[in-house]
């Protein structure tokens, strides 16, 4: 569960938002400046609110008026970029291996194998990100927040920097993540089609405000 | 012709292990430093990067001299390290060391510094968001990225100390086996009569020796661009 009520100024633009999702996958719908990435950079924890709280899985990572702000790296969150941002000086196999270490997690080779074959990055592990195509390098980049074993999945337009096919060629994968990883997802993006398919519940963006919430039937 | 007199391979040698000693314990210092500088906003910045960058435009002599009076046995932090550390720098190649160190410097914090500033810091936002503590995203990702430029800087600082001349005989003088570095010897050697043929020896061999350091951080700095593209 994730219980969002924040706000922030950030220049002239300023966010006020609350919300609060059981969903498997909350898509934070909204025109681009309507404020998703901040919103979903809050909830990382790389961006701090002005006032407000946000809690994960009953955990409390932010509350102003406590004065509690957890650093990211102790969220246990993953994170999707929209560029994927893999680490260049390490191959496919330990961009996946990253988190694990980090999070001093025992291996877990039936996991690992289950990510590697639900993603089809098998046949990428020895490359260089260098060496992989955008839908390739975005497959990895999910792999890689998986392994983490986040207890929240947080997405930030990830197909955004993908051309129509490779679109395509993603949007399986994250289905059958929504269905089969059984991690929550906080899914951004600007595109109704996508999230139609893939969000359970949405809170819909405008200048910094929520102007709804619901089922996926809000998008019409 | 390369025919090395003890004598000149006492300052070879010499002048390799100050160089090497000058550039290890300064290495870190550097990475330090270029860290700062790349990546945080302090009261006194600009005068911190006017301080390091002074031995390259302060005359040589100059430097020695303070070091002279700064770590000499009477200075203040010379008596310091002498009677609570051992460590003596005054007339000692140690001492040798500390002027190459302090000259090569800037040299060798520069690339440090690019590279850091090279670095998408983007990606060690995803360390962070994967549960890297901010010295873990350092060592496993900031310095791994800066490498090629670290060492570039390494070279480059060798290159330097192992040339120097003006500070270290300013502040340690010129005492064969001790202090006479390839430097110091080839100007004790042209003042010698018929001193020319071995000074030409190590003239030669310090001008090896600066052309190899030359080529391998031109080598690192290629390897740098390639390291972040990721290829």
């Amino acid at each position: 569960m994730l219980r969002v009520d924040v706000e922030k100024k950030l220049g002239e633009f300023s966010l006020s938002a609350s919300f609060e999702s059981e969903g498997r996958v909350t898509g934070l719908f909204g025109a681009s400046g309507a404020g998703k990435s901040s919103l979903i950079n809050m909830i990382a924890g790389l961006l701090r609110p002005d006032r407000g709280t946000i809690i994960i899985d009953g955990d409390v990572v932010d509350d102003t008026a406590a004065g509690i702000h957890v650093p990211t790296w102790r969220r246990r969150i993953g994170y999707v970029f929209q560029d994927a941002r893999l680490f260049p000086h390490l191959n496919v196999a330990q961009n996946l291996d990253y988190g694990r270490r980090m999070n001093r997690l025992a291996a877990d080779p039936a996991q690992h194998t289950r990510v590697v074959e639900l993603l089809d990055i098998g046949a990428l592990l020895d490359r260089r990100p260098g060496k992989l195509s955008g839908g390739e390098r975005q497959r990895v980049a999910l792999g890689r927040a998986l392994l983490s074993k986040p207890r929240l999945l947080l997405l930030d337009e990830p197909l955004g920097a993908l051309d129509e096919a490779r679109k395509l060629e993603i949007l399986p994968y994250l289905v059958r993540l929504r269905d089969e990883a059984n991690v929550p997802m906080v899914y951004v993006s600007h595109d109704v089609a996508e999230l139609r398919q893939l969000a359970t519940q949405i809170v819909m963006l405008r200048q910094g405000r929520v102007t709804s919430f619901g089922g996926v039937k809000v998008l019409t | 012709m390369l025919d090395i007199s003890p004598a000149e391979w006492t300052a070879i040698l010499l002048s390799l292990r100050v160089a090497v000693i000058a550039t290890l314990v300064a290495t870190p210092f550097g990475i330090a430093l270029a860290w700062l500088l790349a990546r945080k906003d302090f009261w006194g910045k600009s005068m911190l990067d006017a301080v390091v960058h002074l031995p390259l435009v302060l005359p040589p002599v100059v430097t020695g001299y303070l070091l002279l009076l700064t770590f000499g046995r009477r200075g203040l932090a010379g008596a310091f390290l002498a009677d609570h550390l051992g460590i003596v720098f005054a007339f000692r190649w140690t001492g040798a060391a500390l002027a190459c160190g302090v000259m090569s410097f800037p040299l060798l914090v520069r690339p440090m510094r690019l590279s850091i500033e090279a670095i998408d810091r983007r990606l060690e936002q995803a360390a962070e968001t994967l549960g890297a503590a901010p010295f873990k995203v350092f060592f496993t990702v900031t310095l791994p990225l800066a490498l090629p430029g670290v060492l570039a800087g390494m070279v480059l600082g060798f290159a330097k100390a192992i040339g120097e001349f003006g500070a270290t005989i300013t502040f340690v003088s010129n005492i064969p086996g001790e202090t006479q570095t390839i430097s110091s010897a080839i100007y004790s050697l042209i003042q010698t009569p018929d001193g020319d043929t071995a000074a030409g020896r190590l003239v030669m061999i310090s001008v090896g020796l600066a052309i190899g350091a030359l080529i391998a951080a031109e080598w690192f700095a290629r390897r740098a661009t390639q390291r972040l593209h990721g290829n």
